[in-house]
């Protein structure tokens, strides 16, 4: 079952002990910003993957 | 929220390209009338656009729709004022993707096929009950009311930052005239309008953004001084909150996420703008461009580190309408607060259209005329978008900001309350009318006397979980009140009212694309 990937961004991002620390910091960004902001095309592409699975079957 | 900064000098340049911006968009508001030309007098052409709209139009439609003017100035000067607990519209906002991808698709495929314009139209066809559609139909109208009249905020602080506010009522004179140019371009293009508009103010927001995140971080050091200065500003006022949430203000911050992105495809200016798509496979698309939009409201939420970084001399809503005076010279200033000026009138003008469907299907057809004519049907909800807004304005110009933004947040608890029948009525039709319909007005009740007992905050300290989203801990009990309903209602061997959906209702067409 390909859908159950999208329960994926729901526990990376309400799991918030996992990314609620400064460190490391990335371009300035503290961890728990840009943590956030890459799980945003990370959420997108799995929507897509399990988009195009969808379509093929 | 403290008084918004009543400048006194009128930004003549900034007032300027702001007029030429918004005399466009009023033009292009009334041509949208002739767009994908139809009969308007059909209540799925006025309310719906006549479901014709693909991927690119839904994807400005529906991003112009879900992030408003309101966002744009309150998500910063909550994170200006509360630092990383504010930033809980970051998670909110890509989750609510995964699960729009789930089940809008659905919603749209059965309310394709039954003809079906509104969530209350479905939930009368799935459970047979007019009770139960006329409890989803209030609930969402109500929620809604609140949420044009925030529109009407967002729109008034901009008025205010241009200097009209040093006006004799300036600012509400200003404010009353755009939205009697909203209403009458509502009331004659009904959806094609705001979807026509949603072009130019969406890429007015994007540019806004773009330029937003380069220059101002630019003459403030870079991103590492803002975060730096950020940082020091919360240790100087002793550390209550910061760049990352205090031990205390994790749960609050993942049940806000879960709960608000729940709540967001229950509001009717969603589903509406959903249900415009052309097809299934428009929304599913959907789920995964849309983010876009999220990355744009994640570098709009560091506009209020960016504020601190700057010494904004203002708090509030009047933030980030006092960081753009300060960053960029008056003419793009101008821009900028059209862009968000525009950014209320796309929502505000699908928030009346989607009441206003719902008022003519499921209140006044089942309660007041059942024999309407297509014609009559489209003047009702004509005559009823009007109406919602001119409630609106009057809330806003006659009562204190803090009504408002108050019964918003009470909206997002009780919309919540409509997820059981709703989301799960997609999936199954094992629960009950009757237990839904308890089950709802107890989350009702909960909700909001557990809302008012912390002094209109939507937390709550529930000992031994930790501070938790007061409209999740309300739908929790919905839901177990709806099961626990349901199985005790098939003890008594009480039949179910019909369904007139059908599994492969909920399907994609053979011939869809």
């Amino acid at each position: 079952m390909r859908r159950l990937l999208l329960l994926i961004p729901f526990f990376a991002l309400l799991c918030v002990p996992l990314y609620n620390v400064r460190e490391p910091m990335l371009w300035g960004f503290p961890f728990f910003y840009w943590y956030q902001l890459m799980w945003l095309p990370l959420s997108a592409l799995i929507t897509y993957f399990v988009y195009r699975g969808g379509q093929k079957s | 929220m403290s008084a918004p900064v009543h400048d006194t000098t009128i930004h003549w340049i900034t007032w300027g390209v702001f007029a030429v911006f918004f005399a466009l968009v009023t033009v292009l508001g009334f041509v949208a009338a002739r767009w994908k030309r139809a009969d308007l007098d059909q209540l799925h052409e006025w309310g719906l656009g006549g479901r014709r709209f693909g991927t690119l139009i839904s994807w400005f439609l529906i991003g112009g729709d879900l992030y408003t003017a309101y966002t744009v100035v309150a998500v910063p000067a909550l994170v200006f004022a509360a630092g990383a607990y504010g930033f809980f519209a970051m998670p909110y906002t890509i989750i609510a993707y995964p699960f729009m991808f789930a089940v809008l698709p659905r919603l749209w495929n059965v309310c394709r096929r039954h003809g079906w314009l509104t969530t209350a139209d479905f939930i009368e066809g799935r459970y047979g009950s007019h009770w139960l559609a006329l409890a989803v139909a209030l609930t969402s109208v109500l929620a809604t009311m609140p949420y044009i009249a925030l529109q009407l905020v967002g729109m008034q602080v901009v008025f205010q930052a241009m200097g009209f506010g040093g006006l004799h009522q300036g600012a509400e004179i200003a404010l009353v005239v755009a939205f009697v140019v909203l209403a009458l371009y509502t009331y004659t293009s009904g959806l094609r309008a705001p979807a026509m508009i949603a072009f130019v103010k969406d890429i007015m927001i994007y540019v806004f953004v773009i330029a937003a995140v380069i220059v101002i971080p630019a003459r403030l050091g870079g991103y590492g001084a803002v975060f730096a200065a950020a940082d020091a500003a919360f240790t100087a006022k002793g550390g209550a909150t910061g760049l990352v949430l205090q031990p205390g203000q994790q749960v609050a911050f993942a049940t806000l996420a879960l709960g608000s992105a729940f709540a967001l495809f229950l509001y009717p200016h969603s589903a509406t703008g959903l249900l415009a798509a052309s097809s299934a496979n428009v929304i599913r698309r959907n789920a995964f461009l849309l983010p876009a939009y999220s990355a744009a409201l994640c570098l709009i939420a560091l506009m209020g580190y960016m504020a601190i970084a700057a010494h904004i001399p203002a708090s509030g809503t009047a933030v980030v309408p006092a960081l753009i005076l300060a960053s960029f010279p008056e003419w793009f200033a101008g821009f900028c607060f059209a862009a968000i000026a525009l950014g209320a009138l796309v929502p505000a003008a699908i928030m009346s259209i989607g009441a206003a469907n719902l008022v003519t299907r499921n209140i006044w057809r089942p309660y007041v005329n059942g024999a309407m004519t297509p014609r009559q049907e489209s003047t009702v909800a004509k005559v009823t978008s009007l109406v919602v807004k001119f409630g609106a304005l009057v809330f806003v110009v006659f009562l204190p900001m803090e009504y408002a933004i108050n019964l918003q947040l009470l909206g997002g608890i009780w919309i919540l309350q409509i997820f059981p029948a709703v989301v799960f009525g997609l999936f199954t039709r094992w629960f009950r009318s009757e237990a839904l319909l308890v089950g709802w007005a107890i989350g009702m009740v909960l909700g909001t006397t557990l809302c008012a007992l912390q002094g209109v905050k939507p937390v709550y300290p529930l000992p031994g979980v930790g501070t938790v989203y007061i409209g999740l801990i309300a739908l929790i009990a919905n839901v177990a009140i709806a099961a626990l309903g349901t199985w005790l209602f098939s003890l008594g061997g009480t039949t179910r009212a019909g369904d007139v959906t059908t599994t492969t209702d909920y399907a994609d067409a053979a011939d869809a694309q």
